[in-house]
This record gives C-alpha cells, structure tokens and sequence, in this order.
C-alpha cells in the first residue's frame, strides 16, 4: 500500500493506492491524525483503494471525528467500489462527507 | 464459477472415530466468495467435516487445502497463522462468559493484532453494528437473547476480517424471522467483504436462501454436491427424504443387531447401523 499527500486549494489531498489492512492501517491511522493535528482540511482520495478491512476503516473513523472537532474539511472522494461495499456493510456511506471526485471534495 | 485458487480444497478425505469410520472418500471445493453449504441428517458426518475444515482433526488419509496450505503439513505456528484468517461462528455462540459482550469480540484483535485500543474500539462497535447489535457492548452474555448471542458471535467471528468464515448451525434454535435476518447478514457479509462462506446447517429454508452451491452429506459420505437448483431437482431418493424430511427405516441387520444389543464388539470397522435417519 502507498500514501501519496500533496497540497492543492490549500487542503491536502491523501491518496491511498492498493490494500489498506491490518498491516498498513496503523500508518495511516497515524498520517491522517497527524494531518488532524496541524488542523489541516484533508480529500482522501479512494479511488485506487483495492481493498481496505476493518481496521483501515476505523482509521478514517477517527480522523473524521477529530476534523469535525476541529471544524476542519474532511472527505472521501472517489471512493472506489470495494472501498464502498464496506462501507454501506457498516452503513458509514450515510456517516462520512462523501464526494465523486477529487475536485469535488476541495470545493465541499 | 472463478479459476482463482480455490479457498478450501478437501480431496479423498477419510476419518475414523477408533474402528469407525465417519467419513469416506469426502473430496469437494469452496471458491473464493462463495457460500457453500454443507447440509445432512444428524450422525451424517457435517460437524466432523467441520472440525477437518478447522485444523481441529487430522484425516486417517486424505488431503486438505484451506486458502491454498495443506494443513497437514503446517507447523503449529503456521496453523495459528492460517487461523487467523478464518472466522468460526460456532452453534453455542462460544462467548467467554465472564468477558463483556465488546471484550469478547475485541479479543482476536487483542491477541493477533498490534492495532492501537482506539482502533480495536472503533472496530469492535463497527461489528457490533453491522450485527445490529449497536450499544451492546458492556453487556454480558448471560445478558443477551439466543439470536443476540449468535449475533455476537458473528461480530467475533468477522472482526478480524477473515477470508474464510465457517458457520455453524447459524440458525439452530432462533424463530424465523431471527433465522432470516441471520441468512441476510450472511449474505451481505459475502458481498461486501468477498469473503467465502462456510454454513453448516439442516435448515432447508436458510440452505435454499444463502447457497451458491449444496454438499449433501450422508452416512459419511457426498450424497451430491450441485446447485440449489439442482440438488432441489434431484431424482436421488434419498435426497428427496432430507428435502422432504421424511425418515428412512435402516435395513435392520439381526446377527449385528443381537451383537449390539448383547454388548459384542463388531468383527469389522462398520458403520453401525443407525434406526432412523432424518431431519
């Protein structure tokens, strides 16, 4: 699995790329919370999410929390059709910001 | 049907409980995403199959393949590996009693995952809703009802999100309507995580409802192994009997039926001869 951040519209967009699972789920946990820490509004781009299990789930949980604590932007965009299969499974499509495209999640 | 790898191989299985044998030549395959059913009387030999499947038995001959090892040949240690990619729902629901319902299903994630508490939490409450069991978690479960505790046991079994989840009689002893919304959860859990599925079970009603393909075990052996449709459709007599729960009288053997009733041990490793079969 990679992460790849770059700055764009003054928010930092995050693409997650291949299987995000109990291996990698910590790295991420730890990338998006510190993104949450310096405030920072965060597009997660899910489009090439391959796979992601529970625990990589729970990592956006918390960081979704932490943004909407901060009053700080924080959506999933893109988000591929695995990625969504888990989370309408916990009905988390209903929870998260969700957007079609990356464009789309800088101009929510 | 997919050419991938199949997720659990069983190939000329054979089993004997001492001088009795409770499998014969049991060969079958479960592909990945799939929801394969193992279904037959009591005494058929399902819960024995099971236990194969689950690395808790060893074959007296005969090959099993679960996620492409050979189980036969892996240490302990890669056993526990294995296992950790296996999800069982077991019958009783199998709960620690003296746990909470949230420390029970935590508890994998505890063991095998170097996860921090606050993911495991998230986890854990994650599970307790898709079971819809949301909020249940500091509860005991001598607290819950019999369709709570398989619920539970479901989020247990689920929450390390396995590639191979086994079933045990998932809707035994539940109403209806607590039995359906158990076959539904089956069913997304397939679809949503692509899991293969493992259900062990008599309930025709949940068979007909969740099984991409049918095993039908009897006497220790595949009576057939089809599609709903066609083990439905089936001519086989003895088929017809499970389907249609009627019982079959045994041929009744006298010289081996005065040897049991006069407490003689039997000459050969035979099955022994059961009165009645059926559902």
């Amino acid at each position: 699995m990679k992460i790849e951040s770059r700055e764009r519209d003054g928010a930092v967009v995050v693409a997650l790329v291949g299987e995000v699972d109990l291996q990698h789920s910590p790295t991420v946990r730890k990338h998006l919370m510190d993104l949450m820490f310096e405030r920072r509004p965060v597009v997660v781009d899910m489009g090439s999410v391959e796979y992601i299990d529970s625990s990589g789930i729970a990592s956006l949980v918390e960081a979704y929390q932490a943004a909407r604590k901060n009053g700080t932007r924080f959506v999933l965009a893109a988000v591929s059709q695995p990625a969504m299969r888990v989370l309408q499974l916990a009905r988390l499509d209903k929870v998260f910001a969700l957007a079609d495209t990356v464009e789309a999640g800088l101009s929510a | 049907m997919s050419s991938a790898t199949p997720s659990i191989e069983v190939i000329n299985l054979n089993t004997h409980y001492g001088d009795r044998q409770v499998l014969r030549n049991v060969s079958l395959s479960v592909n990945p995403g799939e929801i394969f059913v193992i279904m037959g009387g009591s005494g058929s030999g399902k819960t024995t199959l099971l236990n194969h499947l689950l690395g808790l038995l060893r074959p007296t001959t005969g090959t099993i393949r679960i996620l492409g090892k050979d189980i036969n040949t892996l240490s302990a240690l890669e056993l526990q590996d294995l296992r950790t990619r296996m999800g069982v729902a077991f019958q009783s629901g199998a709960l620690f009693s003296s746990m909470s319902v949230g420390d029970n299903i935590a508890l994998p994630l505890r063991e095998h995952s170097d996860l921090d508490e606050t993911t495991i939490g998230i986890v854990t409450r994650l599970k307790l809703e898709v079971v819809s069991l949301a909020g249940f978690e500091d509860l005991m479960p001598a607290e819950l009802s019999g369709g709570m505790i398989k619920r539970a046991a479901f989020a247990r079994a689920i929450v390390m999100d396995p590639k191979l989840l086994f079933c045990d009689e998932p809707s035994a002893g539940l109403d209806p309507v607590v039995a359906s919304s158990i076959d539904d959860l089956i069913l997304r859990l397939r679809d949503a995580m692509g899991m293969s599925i493992v259900v062990v079970t008599h309930d025709l009603d949940s068979t007909f409802k969740i099984a991409d393909r049918i095993c039908v075990l009897d006497k220790g052996e595949v009576l057939a192994l089809d599609s709903v449709d066609a083990i439905r459709n089936s001519p086989n007599e003895r088929i017809q009997n499970l389907l249609n729960r009627r019982t079959e009288e045994a041929e009744v053997d006298p010289d081996a039926y005065l040897r049991r009733l006069l407490g003689e041990k039997e000459k050969h490793a035979n099955q022994p001869t059961q009165g009645r079969t059926g559902l």
